[in-house]
């Protein structure tokens, strides 16, 4: 038997443990309804993996872990899922979270389940695997999801594994019964912990005043080749916790901040080897566990095998409670446990004594009083922090200092409020401002995190705006670019330069003409004044009309050879514009013969000639659009055998006509009279077509009758059924009430048949 | 004479070496921009809502830095503008009305139902916190949301809803333990008599 070391204060509260060890455990009998919190260990809530209204069989998962540090639940029992959602839930804050809540059948099913045959020849992984599916987390009170302290030999070096047994609350008897009645079990645990992490010491810490069960231990362990040391250490509260516990078996204290892990230590719960062992050897997930019933206001204070999830108002019905004594019920011990409101509330993983207190057993707290500085706090720390400190910083809400004063490093065993002579909850004090801490810490944390998305966001709008300024300005200059390089070109390019700028040459004729025309007005004026150099003027108009001609010229030519230039694949709008251009100039050009003829000018005969090559080229110009057009619609006179091209032609005629008759409007003079050719044409074509269209469709009826069948009144048929189909399915989406819901679920499958037959029947007889 | 001399000299010797000591310094270990309006920052809640009249938070540090009132900040509350007073040596000061109440945290919570899709709330959160696409339904990212409040303006539909924060176990607070102030028979006169002032 090693050394056993000492820790610093600690106090000797009244065991009252003895009531509740005089029977075996005893199954609590199967309660009606169970409530299985999502969250019953330290991380995230499990996830549902059943939906309400299924059966579950025993021992069948119905949460699955969400991310590393998480537990899964399973059915405790055979029987249907009532319902997931809200339910109170044993939670200092007294508030609902979700629960699922299974209605037993009164069967207890099990699901098939085995153990594993030999897992020493498993890979730690898989072992440790198996150990999460069965949903083990810490039961000595935290709830620590017990997998992930099993990976601890991966990244720590772990020479110590302790057991911890100690159970120093007053009244729970949980782990001294057993110890008492399973030390087998709970050897087999700490066998499949000691091969996943190797340590070179065993340890089992253990209360002297359990001499009951350190003498089964031991006899169990003259049989086990492990190498397990059974330490006793002094009864002393709290030397169950497991920080002090270290202290007690190693002399080694935890540093502040750390791990066990990181000196070496990993710390087990007697009652999570056991949970272990039954995972390993018989497949068995975490359903069930040991809970003391006791407190004066039960008859029968006994220690209960409850399944997880059971109310606790079941468990103090099998213990007989008095429910006239009852004044306060406890979840956990005297020190360290919680006042729960409701007796509805289910035994978690973590639930080791449930507490039936008579007002006389624990009568309110007294009022709080003011503190003496008496010091006796700081004599019981087990942690050796300042209480009284404590207290005054988180009574004036200076948190940080309470923080440096190592606030977090508080057990909240309560140790001190049991001393203080003024019934200060101190416990209640630290317990406040550890969570305006956290809440506090939280908040920052979120504000950085805000600053941090609003200064990317502020960034990117900027980033945005750049660019698109970057954008408009390269737009700016590219068409900066192209106005320069447009203005260049004329003199760069002469007329001669094969791809002609028709445009460009337009632009040059029309400056001719206004030239022209300006020095025939100066010209006229001259000659009506009777002032001026007659003869100069009239060079200069001569000279004016020579360039204008050439102008003209230029662009003709320019015209025609692309009017030729493009025979293969004919530009009917260009050919078209050039048509309207040529008309008006003529237009154009007859109107000066006449003012000319009339005012009796000279250079008559040169207007008259021009006017006629204008009405030769006009005409030309005229008919080379016209065979375009004819050349780009030769589909038009070819009657199109498929009734769907035929009705599309039809509608394409009706619009070119509506189009024809509109501009029609707009026209005058000689350009009408071709316009309505044009139009009549069209009409003709328009008629035409219809009638190919209809003729073809008088076929497809024809041929549709000669079968017997009655095309256009299939074709209605088959749109009703459709109509049919979608209105009913619009009544279904609607309705809510189960029995109008089949009725019209039948009517819509015959719907859709009758739809369906149609539908095929006019995909026969025609085919579009 | 001698001595006199040899200490002014020493002194003059010392008075340079000091100088180019200091000179050197001041360039080597310059603070670029004010840190205080870091500092400042650092305690705004950061919710970026503009109740304080500048356009998000880090503007009102800058306008604290050069001499703004400390009280213009209803998210931050009292508290804030306590840790303010506390880093700026000045007085704290009650909450300026003016630019709104300290309210229980909220979080914006859109009616999906009645969206419409017009990403006008999504143009005006100020940290992103709303995912959709035009003419899609928009939501809230609730972890992300400040509770700012400025997507409820833009919203052509109103479909936008300020709710409160919902008291899970999870953000549950342990409640400050409740003082029992009549201990003795004076006591309970000198409390009525501060809770009448």
């Amino acid at each position: 038997m090693g050394k056993v070391f000492a820790f610093h204060g600690g106090i000797h509260p009244p065991e009252n443990k003895k009531q509740s060890t005089r029977t075996p455990i005893r199954p609590a009998p199967l309660p009606k309804r169970l409530y299985l919190p999502l969250q019953q260990h330290i991380g995230t809530s499990a996830s549902p993996l059943v939906n309400v209204g299924d059966r579950v069989l025993k021992g069948q998962m119905i949460a699955e872990p969400v991310g590393r540090i998480s537990a899964s639940l399973h059915a405790p029992t055979s029987g249907t899922i009532r319902s997931i959602g809200p339910h109170p839930v044993p939670h200092a804050s007294g508030l609902e979270s979700d629960c699922i809540v299974i209605d037993s059948d009164g069967l207890d099913e099990w699901e098939e389940h085995q153990g594993l045959e030999d897992y020493t020849s498993l890979k730690p992984g898989a072992l440790i695997d198996h150990i999460r599916r069965c949903g083990i987390a810490g039961m000595g009170g935290a709830g620590f999801p017990t997998d992930v302290k099993l990976h601890l030999g991966d990244d720590h070096i772990v020479n110590t594994l302790i057991i911890n047994a100690a159970e120093c609350e007053p009244y729970i008897t949980a782990d001294d019964m057993l110890m008492r009645e399973r030390a087998d079990e709970i050897l087999g645990g700490i066998r499949v912990i000691s091969h996943l992490l190797k340590p070179s010491h065993i340890i089992i810490g253990i209360e002297d005043n359990k001499s009951h069960a350190i003498r089964t231990l031991r006899t169990a362990l003259k049989e086990c080749e492990l190498n397990i040391d059974i330490r006793v250490v002094p009864t002393k509260y709290p030397s169950g916790g497991e920080r002090q516990l270290i202290q007690l078996l190693t002399g080694l204290e935890v540093p502040s901040g750390k791990i066990p892990a990181d000196i070496g230590i990993v710390c087990q719960n007697i009652g999570t080897t056991a949970a272990i062992y039954r995972a390993v050897h018989f497949g068995e997930p975490l359903i069930s566990r040991i809970v003391t019933v006791t407190g004066d206001a039960v008859a029968q204070p006994q220690n209960l095998e409850a399944l997880i999830g059971t109310p606790f108002a079941d468990l103090l019905d099998a213990a007989h409670v008095y429910e006239d004594r009852l004044y306060r019920l406890v979840m956990g011990g005297p020190m360290m446990g919680m006042t729960v409101e409701h007796d509805q509330i289910p035994v978690i993983k973590t639930t080791n004594c449930i507490i039936a207190a008579s007002r006389d057993e624990m009568p309110p707290a007294p009022p709080e009083q003011p503190c003496i500085r008496c010091n006796m706090c700081e004599q019981v720390c087990p942690v050796t922090l300042l209480p009284q400190q404590l207290y005054w910083f988180a009574k004036g809400r200076e948190f940080d200092k309470a923080k440096h004063h190592n606030l977090f490093d508080c057990i909240e065993c309560g140790a001190c409020a049991y001393v203080c002579p003024s019934s200060i909850p101190l416990v209640q004090y630290y317990r406040f401002a550890k969570s305006e801490i956290r809440t506090e810490e939280a908040e920052q944390h979120k504000a950085d995190h805000a600053r941090e998305r609003f200064e990317a966001r502020q960034a990117r709008l900027e980033r945005e705006q750049e660019e698109k300024e970057a954008r408009r300005k390269a737009r700016a200059e590219e068409a900066a670019r192209a106005q320069k390089a447009r203005k260049a070109e004329p003199a760069d390019t002469p007329t001669a330069a094969p791809a002609l700028d028709i445009n460009a040459l337009k632009t040059a004729a029309a400056v001719a003409r206004t030239k022209l025309k300006k020095a025939q007005k100066a010209l006229n004026t001259a000659r009506e004044s009777g002032e001026g150099d007659l003869p100069a003027l009239e060079a200069a108009v001569a000279a004016a009309q020579g360039s204008s001609d050439q102008a003209q010229h230029a662009l003709e030519q320019a015209n025609s050879s692309t009017a030729s230039g493009i025979t293969a694949n004919v530009d009917l709008k260009q050919l078209k514009t050039a048509a309207a251009v040529a008309r008006t100039k003529l237009k154009k050009a007859r109107d000066a013969l006449k003012n000319a003829e009339d005012k009796g000018l000279e250079g008559l005969d040169k207007l008259r000639a021009t006017v006629t090559t204008l009405e030769q080229k006009a005409e030309a110009a005229d008919q080379a659009h016209q065979q375009a057009e004819q050349a780009a619609t030769p589909a038009d006179n070819t009657p199109p055998t498929d009734l769907k091209a035929l009705k599309q032609q039809v509608s394409i005629m009706r619009t070119k006509l509506k189009k024809a008759e509109a501009a029609l409007a707009n026209l005058e003079g000689e350009a009408r009279t071709q316009a309505e050719q044009a139009l009549t044409e069209l009409r003709q074509r328009h008629a035409a077509a219809d009638q190919a269209f209809k003729a073809a469709e008088q076929m497809q009826i024809e041929a549709a009758a000669a079968q017997g069948v009655d095309l256009k009144k299939l074709k209605v048929d088959a749109a009703m059924a459709r109509a049919a189909v979608t209105k009913l399915e619009r009544a279904l989406g609607k309705t809510e009430d189960e029995q109008e819901r089949t009725a019209l679920e039948s009517q819509l499958v015959t719907a859709r048949d009758k739809a369906e037959q149609l539908n095929t029947t006019l995909q026969q007889h025609a085919p579009d | 004479m001698s001595t006199v001399i040899t200490a002014i000299l020493i002194l003059f010797g010392l008075a340079v070496v000091f100088g180019i000591i200091l000179g050197y310094a001041s360039v080597r270990f310059r603070v670029e921009g004010n840190p205080i309006v870091e500092q400042i920052d650092a305690l705004l809640p950061q919710t970026q809502c503009g109740q304080c009249g500048y356009p998000g938070c880090r503007p009102y540090a800058e306008a604290i830095a050069n001499g703004d009132a400390i009280n213009k900040c209803p998210p931050g509350g009292q508290s804030t503008i306590e840790s303010l007073a506390d880093l700026l040596d000045v007085e704290a000061i009650p909450l300026d009305a003016e630019h709104g109440e300290e309210k229980p945290k909220m979080i914006a919570f859109i009616r999906e139902d009645e969206c419409i899709g017009c990403t006008k709330c999504i143009q005006a959160c100020p940290v992103d916190a709303i995912l959709g696409a035009a003419k899609q339904m928009h939501t809230v990212i609730t972890d992300e949301c400040t509770g700012c409040d400025l997507c409820v303006e833009p919203c052509p539909v109103d479909c936008i809803d300020m709710i409160p924060v919902e008291t899970t176990i999870t953000n549950w607070k342990w409640p400050a333990p409740t003082e029992s102030r009549n201990l003795i028979a004076t006591d309970r006169g000198r409390g009525l008599q501060q809770e009448a002032h």
